[in-house]
């Protein structure tokens, strides 16, 4: 164990309980087990501070974005304007993004359920920072018992004053009010929250202008994931040191792993950036019932998948890309050999076209299809083209929808491919010829337009 | 003016004072009237359209966005089914298609978003297919009234379903104790019955074993994060 400061240069332990470590605790959601547990000195700290320096100590820790894209953090709360003129005389607005639903994530739930009072810590300290006064925590309507527990610790706040006017005698006042929303996917996408927090419906704004100038209200604003937020306090009582004594340079500190699926014990282990899916394998007790891995996801399904070949990968934002996947919202999603490749990417992507807003025609009108081509191929009605079709329409989704969802939609199905062609293929083998439609004789006749040839079928 | 109670009017009038522009109240204004109806009806669009200021159709574009506002009357309790895929693959399929059968007629089963017994009436409930809900260390996972009821089966989703159905009330897994689904889009809203009953659902189980799993782990074999140092250090001078 690590005990010494002197000792940070040595190599962490395997499994690096922070955020997750007051989780154990008898009523660990309280203000009583937080600050008995250490909880609000970090606040006290950086009160004392001026709100420049802690954005300084964000950029110094190399904190990056726990919501999947890794941006770091100290950067982000840096664009937001400021001084009495122009952009920087606007209102400020910090908005937690608590949407969690990103298939596999399930970090940020049990985050705010069990240690609520960190995450309004790390609020009032990045409000602080970015001189905002109105804090929204966007919570994902479906986790009621996370909204429950963060409203009760945000009262609890409230009362002890933390929050308000003229919080701790400093004269910083700040309020928050826990959002809750009413069931969109979408809403996880930044830009789309601030809409739907402004009452409107979930869909994804043009970017640029980017929140940091033209966010919530049209006012510079801080959109920060739940677990980002609640590292803050931790970085600010332990250092910059301190938190860079795990995980890697451009990827410090540790991350919550949420591993589920075909595994012995899943569950979450907080560990430092840069674990394996070996590590965590052994962690979760190996393979449920010894039968071997297929594929896995390293950060969601919007992560492109990977195989047994990539047990070795550091699952921090450069290794999981420089394989060729990204490292997302560590959702560690595990599939054995008893699992259809193309049955699961099938499932996927009938989510992601639930979940399409409707906003951008790629994104809409390509996930309708890749639905209809996949259910077809699983139903044994496939045709010869199918996979070329997928792969043509997922490249007029990728990089031409107006967010990320249209991308990750593409990713279950082209690294699906990539890694079991084969398996696509087997779907499609045995199909007798399918009884084709006049409209296809016309559309291969050059008689009409050039939708893709399965959309006809 | 609708038929809404001078509570509702009031309770609107707090939802709308939180922030600092009065559209963002429009969220759970409509958790407010599906609250009171039980879905979102037509004069609870109309309620939260006079709420603002908003045309009906500027909320109603708004309502119809949102999985969780309900367009006709639900059941005493809503089930929700996660068949994302990880769920699926560990069964939730098997117990939506169980579920489905078996709340629905012989000759059809149960639709999603359609409801077993008279809407509102004790032991109804809807059934609905739900994106994934956040819980996949404890797939395959089914919520009620948004309270998670973990690890499912078909055996164990019937037995709930079968409950339900007879006016009793499971404990969730994670959660609080289970009241119904008006209750829960109140307190969505951000308001409760009664304190007492509230303070109560606060204190609802919320740690299984998988969420403490790392934790668990960490201690049998002494691992934990470098120790902190004991003095908070001295913040970094401004912009170096």
């Amino acid at each position: 164990m690590s005990e010494l400061a002197s000792e940070w240069s040595a190599q962490p332990d395997t499994i690096t309980p922070v955020l997750t470590k007051r989780w154990a605790e008898e009523n660990s959601w309280t203000l009583e087990t937080y600050e008995r547990t250490g909880g609000y000195r970090a606040l006290r700290t950086a009160l004392a501070g001026h709100p420049d320096q802690l954005i300084q100590l964000c950029k110094d820790s190399g904190l990056r974005g726990r919501g999947g894209a890794g941006f770091p953090t100290g950067m982000k709360w840096s664009f937001i304007p400021q001084g009495s003129e122009g952009p920087g005389a606007k209102p400020k607005y910090l908005v937690v993004n608590a949407d969690e639903g990103e298939p596999g994530t399930c970090k940020d739930i049990p985050t705010m359920m069990a240690d609520p009072h960190s995450l309004i810590e790390g609020c009032i300290i990045t409000s602080y920072a970015i001189r905002a006064k109105f804090c929204a925590i966007y919570v994902r309507g479906e986790a009621l018992h996370p909204i429950r527990r963060v409203r009760a610790a945000v009262a609890e706040a409230y009362a002890k004053g933390y929050l308000g006017k003229d919080i701790l005698g400093t004269g910083f006042d700040l309020d928050i009010v826990v959002h809750a929303g009413a069931g969109a996917y979408i809403c996880g996408e930044e830009t789309a929250l601030l809409d739907s927090l402004e009452g409107r419906r979930g869909q994804p704004r043009l970017k640029p202008p980017f929140p940091a100038t033209a966010g919530l209200y049209a006012s510079p604003t801080v959109v920060n994931n739940v677990e980002t937020i609640a590292s803050v306090p931790y970085i600010v009582a332990g250092g910059v040191d301190w938190f860079r004594a795990m995980g890697s340079d451009k990827s410090p500190g540790p991350k919550i792993y949420s591993v589920s699926g075909h595994v012995e014990r899943p569950g979450q282990y907080e560990a430092p950036m840069g674990t394996t899916l070996r590590t965590l394998l052994e962690l979760a007790g190996g393979m449920k019932d010894g039968i071997p891995l297929k594929f896995w996801t390293p950060g969601g399904s919007s992560t492109p998948m990977f195989t047994a070949e990539h047990l070795d990968v550091p699952l921090d934002f450069e290794g999981a890309a420089a394989a060729g996947s990204m490292l997302g919202t560590t959702a560690v999603q595990v599939f054995n050999e008893t699992v259809s490749v193309p049955w699961a990417v099938m499932k996927w992507t009938e989510f992601y076209k639930h979940e399409s807003c409707g906003k951008c025609t790629p994104c809409r009108e390509g996930t309708y299809w890749l639905v209809q081509i996949l259910e077809r191929m699983v139903h044994r009605q496939g045709t010869a083209q199918d996979i070329e079709t997928l792969l043509d329409v997922c490249d007029n989704i990728l990089g031409r929808s107006f967010c990320a969802l249209g991308d990750g939609a593409t990713s279950p199905i082209t690294s699906g491919i990539k890694y079991f062609r084969q398996e696509f293929l087997d779907l499609i083998a045995v199909q007798p010829a399918v009884p084709r439609p006049e409209q296809l004789a016309d559309v291969e006749a050059g008689r009409v337009g050039t939708r893709p040839i399965g959309a006809i079928a | 003016m609708s038929g809404f109670d001078e509570l509702t009017h009031v309770r609107a009038k707090e939802i709308i004072d939180r922030y600092p522009v009065a559209r963002s109240a429009l969220l759970p204004l409509l958790h407010l009237v599906q609250a009171e109806e039980g879905y979102v009806s037509q004069a609870g669009i109309g309620f939260c359209a006079d709420q603002l200021g908003l045309t009906t159709a500027e909320v109603s574009a708004v309502a119809t966005f949102y999985t969780m506002y309900k367009r006709t009357p639900c059941g005493e309790h809503l089930v929700s089914v996660c068949t994302n895929t990880l769920c699926a693959a560990l069964g939730g399929d098997d117990i939506y298609a169980r579920l489905s059968a078996k709340l629905g007629s012989p000759d059809r089963p149960l639709g999603h978003e359609e409801t077993a017994g008279e809407p509102g009436t004790p032991g109804s409930l809807t059934l609905e297919h739900a994106e994934c809900l956040a819980a996949c260390d404890l797939a395959p996972v089914i919520q009620v009234n948004y309270e998670y009821f973990d690890n499912q089966t078909v055996q164990s989703a019937e037995e709930l379903v079968d409950a339900l159905r007879r006016g009793e009330k499971p404990n969730p897994t994670r959660g609080a104790p289970l009241t119904d689904l008006r209750t829960v889009e109140l307190e969505l809203a951000g308001f409760t019955h009664d304190e007492t009953v509230a303070a109560a659902a606060v204190a609802g189980p919320s740690a299984a074993p998988e969420t403490l799993r790392g934790n668990t782990l960490a201690a049998e074999r002494g691992w934990a994060a470098p120790a902190m140092p004991d003095e908070i250090p001295a913040l970094p001078e401004k912009a170096r």
